[in-house]
């Protein structure tokens, strides 16, 4: 079982987490700055595979970023390693050419993609059209909202669009 | 594009969006805390507002807050809010924020059950899908008893992409709401059959899942999951499939004979092409590096049902092929591979060590290699594959380790597995406990390692236990004592005064060893061990008690009055040191042993012989007691443990500290109660319970001399030089042994016993050829051959009388698996209804049937 899913740059600051047990905020900070810890110290040639307190650590880094996977022993080691290569292809293929500034700036739709490959701390999805369908589909769905949004904001006063705002959307929704 | 034109509009919408928040962010390096306190207070206004939308941007920052580090919690009753919303784009970023932050102890969670119940059955796949995975994520027992049906209606819905999903989510809902697992299952298992590949592959991971926790009520698949591992082509389920056959095989052992020859044959093909693909185009081949791993699963599922179904020869073939593909993944130059075979070692050297045992010089190999992760696994391995010959020699070269090693984290790992290597089932590898002594004094020098009371325990478990070293383990104790300011030197922070701990209670409890006692007791009573912490404080005190009664005897034996005087003298003069201590119990040793030292004084003072008296005090032996005998005593019938024996303190006073048991970790051999009246009677009967136990404990080593011939020490065993004080070797402490001398005698040892052996041999040949002339094999020096250098009587741990055998210590209570051990092919009648019965007859009929097939299918 997958337990936690980290991308923590070298600086020490976390990029994106997911945890698939609950560890309370407290210990997510104490965890993650432990965690690179372990692999920035590592060098390129060692293997990438840690053993931390009960985790076992299977990390893989991408220029300044490191990503690093939380799992249970009975886990398949390198099946996480080409997950974690695959979750980079997907980011890759939707971002083109993914920069750390894009996972940053859409946290949210990262999420989108991971909770599509990784449910429940078991691997679902690898397929990458398939991965990204549902967040094609909110993209699509997005654009198609755009020209009334933004005729909307330009000509009502942002206190008072609520009500009509919600009307088109919900149209929108069922749409 | 498509994301441009978005954030564009969205900009005009909102004062600030996730970008702008991390954006700013990042232009405050300086005063980061600030700015981001100064956002949290914005999101707090703009959660007041009605508008879903602009509630929906503020939890998006929140998520990404929380992220950072933040508490978001006084936030989740907006999360549901935005979680109930209609419109998806919003819906989800509710669903993504309670996903990251709600826990079982939420208490909102409690309004969302409805809102979830409509998402799942939402026309909207996507809805269903969002809310299926922020479920996985902060589902409660509650929310699993009230969902449990609507997720278990999913399994079966039109979409794969939902099916797969609600398949997962079941095995949250079966953790944590227990009951629903008997009706979900038959629907899990058809599961298993979906034309789908991933609802497949999600429902062979659930149920390997549950399945390793409880295999048992599970072997009925295996027909089915046969058919899945020869026919399924996607890897990441036949690596699932072969794991569950590694729990199943151990049940069942036709199932092994069953699987062996695909297992086989899966590992001849896949390994030689992945890894012909790995040399040759190592960056391309991905997924093709999953292989290696199926002929790792392999291997574990193949050790297990190899050693159940022994007896047939092809079968250490197929092992020895395990073994030797899992050398080729070591040798090669990928780390990864590297590790992966180590691994995979380690999990046939429990069942096979033989075949392991041959690649030790492999192993050793890894030791020197530059990765600690494969450093770490080649030191497990090595765990499994000492003997009695080759011990001291891998100690060695583990020692040789210890003192290169660089970091502390490895420096301890390295230690604590020399003393688990060395002490493992009851020392049965070591032969030389002198030799195991010194090593122990020798990692006393290690720098800063945390495991000093390992050490420590260690030394008191052997000196304890095995009477013959008793000698020799005082006389180093006592040198560590000597030189114990070299171990506190740069120290209190360093565990390693630990140590001194042992050292004291061993000189002062067989003290009848020690060759100048008098010296000893001085050591322990130098100011500068008012510094040490103080639970080994006390120990010294209570030792130089004990000191102090031994060297009254001699004394008086010797009826030198004056030296006795002076004993007590310096008793006197130092004991006021730690009456002053901080430490209550130093204080309370101190007190009572220097108002008892002042008595004696005043008796010496008089002429009066005192020493039998003393040293009254501190007698009758120690033996050591069972970790768990304490709570193994039963319970004598009509003794209420929970009730009251006066009236319950007032709720107030309860919370009150607690005294910390100083002691508690050594308690066992700590503890004692010397004074116990027991009649002759029940001693007899004691004794006689306790030989019978012995005698029916394989381990226990007889004391009594065996027929074999009783060894003599080689040549100096006995008489080992003190080695001289060596200057250019720093870090030594004078006067100690050390361990690798004895690694010389030891071969001479047993060289000269081989020897002996063969003159034996031949005059055994010699009378035979004269007699019948049978031939006698005497072949390479076996396991047995290897006598011990001493004659050593490991006491056993003493248990209470009428122990109760109950073994289910080690389970843990709170295993949410537990309740998930249920038969499920069992039907659960209920007793009234003889419509029932009857149905039930007619299951059981159809139970029998399949079970006929499962055995036909096995045969």
């Amino acid at each position: 079982m997958i337990k936690f899913l980290l991308m923590i740059n070298k600086q020490g600051q976390t990029r994106l987490s997911k945890y698939y047990d609950h560890v309370d905020v407290g210990k997510r900070a104490a965890l993650e700055a432990n965690v690179v810890k372990c692999c920035l110290f590592r060098k390129k040639e060692e293997c990438s595979f840690v053993e931390y307190k009960d985790y076992k650590l299977v990390y893989r880094q991408y220029a300044a970023l490191f990503i690093v996977v939380g799992i249970t022993d009975d886990e398949n080691e390198l099946s996480i390693y080409e997950l974690v290569h695959n979750f980079i292809e997907v980011l890759d293929k939707y971002f083109n050419r993914v920069s750390e500034l894009d996972i940053m700036f859409n946290l949210d739709k990262v999420h989108i993609m991971l909770d599509e490959m990784i449910l429940n701390g078991c691997i679902v999805e690898t397929n990458k059209n398939r991965i990204l369908a549902p967040l094609l589909a909110l993209d699509k769905m997005a654009e198609r909202t755009e020209p009334c949004e933004g005729l909307l904001a330009q000509s009502l006063p942002r206190s008072g669009c609520h009500g009509t705002t919600q009307e088109v959307w919900a149209l929108e929704g069922q749409g | 594009m498509a994301l441009k034109i978005v954030k564009g509009s969205i900009d005009r919408m909102f004062d600030k969006n996730l970008q702008d928040l991390v954006r700013g962010i990042r232009n405050h390096k300086e005063d980061e805390a600030k700015y981001i306190s100064t956002c949290i207070d914005e999101i707090k206004q703009e959660l007041k507002q009605d508008n879903i939308a602009v509630k929906a941007n503020a939890v998006c920052k929140l998520t990404y807050l929380q992220m950072l580090g933040y508490d978001i919690s006084w936030a989740a009753f907006n999360i549901v809010e935005v979680m109930s919303s209609s419109k998806f784009t919003y819906k989800r970023i509710g669903y993504l924020a309670a996903s990251q932050c709600f826990h079982e102890g939420t208490d909102v969670i409690m309004l969302t059950t409805n809102q979830i119940r409509k998402d799942l059955s939402s026309p909207n796949q996507y809805d269903t899908g969002v809310a299926l995975t922020g479920l996985s994520c902060f589902v409660t027992p509650d929310l699993a008893r009230d969902l449990a049906n609507d997720i278990m209606t999913l399994m079966s819905h039109t979409k794969p992409y939902i099916r797969k999903k609600a398949v997962l989510i079941m095995y949250k809902v079966f953790l944590k709401y227990p009951e629903s697992l008997r009706p979900a299952f038959p629907r899990l298992k058809e599961k298993l059959e979906d034309p789908d590949p991933g609802v497949q592959s999600a429902a062979v991971n659930v149920i390997c899942e549950l399945a390793r926790r409880n295999p048992k009520n599970y072997l009925s698949l295996a027909p089915l999951f046969f058919k899945l591992m020869t026919s399924s082509t996607n890897n990441w389920v036949l690596i699932k499939i072969i794991k569950l056959f590694g729990a199943l095989t151990p049940l069942e052992p036709r199932l092994g004979k069953k699987l062996i020859e695909p297992l086989t044959n899966l590992i001849h093909s896949r390994l030689v092409i992945t890894l012909h693909r790995a040399s040759v185009e190592k960056n391309v081949c991905l997924i093709g590096l999953v292989l290696p791993i199926v002929c790792v699963c392999v291997c574990v599922s193949n050790a297990v049902l190899i050693s159940l179904s022994s007896g047939m020869p092809n079968h250490s073939a197929s092992i020895q092929l395990c073994v030797q593909k899992l050398r080729i993944l070591i040798e090669d130059s990928d780390q990864n591979l590297k590790y992966l075979g180590l691994l995979a070692m380690s999990k046939i050297l429990k069942t096979h060590p033989k075949s392991v045992q041959s690649h030790k010089d492999l192993i050793l190999q890894c030791l020197d290699d530059k990765d600690e992760s494969i450093r770490l696994r080649a030191l497990d391995l090595l765990y499994g594959m000492v003997s009695k010959k080759n011990l001291m020699e891998i100690v060695k070269k583990l020692m040789l380790h210890v003192d290169k090693a660089e970091g502390t984290t490895y420096r301890d790992e390295l230690l604590t597995k020399i003393i688990d290597i060395c002490s493992q089932s009851n020392y049965q590898y070591i032969t030389n406990f002198e030799w195991y002594i010194s090593i122990l004094v020798e990692l006393t020098r290690l720098e800063g390692t945390r495991h000093g009371h390992l050490i420590a325990s260690q030394m008191l478990d052997v000196a304890i236990r095995v009477k013959a070293i008793r000698g020799f383990a005082v006389a180093q104790m006592a040198m560590l004592l000597d030189s114990g300011h070299l171990l506190t030197g740069n120290m209190q922070r360093n565990g390693i005064c630990e140590v001194l701990y042992a050292a004291a209670w061993i000189c002062g409890e067989f003290s009848e060893h020690l060759d100048d006692p008098m010296q000893t007791l001085e050591a322990m009573l130098r100011p500068k061990v008012a510094s040490l912490p103080g639970h080994i404080q006390a120990v010294y005190v209570q030792n130089a008690a004990k000191l102090f009664a031994t060297v009254l005897q001699k004394h008086e034996g010797a009826t030198d009055s004056q030296a006795a005087q002076d004993t007590s003298q310096l008793l006197i003069e130092r004991l006021p040191l730690f009456v002053q201590s901080a430490n209550l119990e130093v204080q309370e040793r101190a007190s009572c042993i220097l108002q008892l030292v002042k008595y004696i004084q005043k008796l010496q003072q008089k002429d009066v012989e005192v020493a039998e008296e003393v040293s009254a005090l501190f007698a009758g032996e120690l033996n050591p007691v069972a970790p768990k005998a304490q709570k193994k005593v039963p319970v004598p019938e009509g003794l209420d443990l929970d009730a009251w024996i006066n009236e319950p303190p007032s709720e107030s006073e309860s919370e009150d500290e607690k005294p910390k048991a100083v002691f508690a970790k050594e308690e066992p051999k700590q503890s004692r109660a010397r004074h116990i009246e027991v009649d002759e009677k029940e001693l007899a009967r004691r004794r006689e319970a306790r030989k019978q136990e012995q005698a029916n404990n394989p381990f226990y080593i007889k004391s009594s001399p065996s027929s074999q011939k009783v060894y003599q020490d080689a040549p100096g065993v006995e008489h080992i030089p003190v080695v001289q004080i060596d200057l250019s070797v720093p870090l030594k402490v004078p006067g100690m042994p050390m361990s690798e001398q004895y690694l010389k005698l030891e071969e001479e040892r047993r060289q000269k016993e081989r020897a002996d052996k063969k003159k034996k041999d031949k005059k055994k040949k010699k009378r035979e050829k004269r007699g019948k002339g049978k031939r006698d094999d005497s072949g390479p020096e076996s396991e047995e051959d290897i006598t011990p250098a001493h004659q050593v009587d490991i006491v056993t741990e003493e248990m209470p009388e009428n122990a109760l055998p109950s073994d289910d210590d080690d389970k843990d209570p709170n295993d949410p698996h537990k309740a998930l051990d249920i038969d499920l092919d069992k039907y659960v009648p209920s007793a009234e209804n003889t419509l029932h019965k009857v149905t039930v007859c007619m299951l059981h009929a159809e139970k029998q049937g399949d079970l006929s097939i499962t055995r036909h299918f096995l045969v």
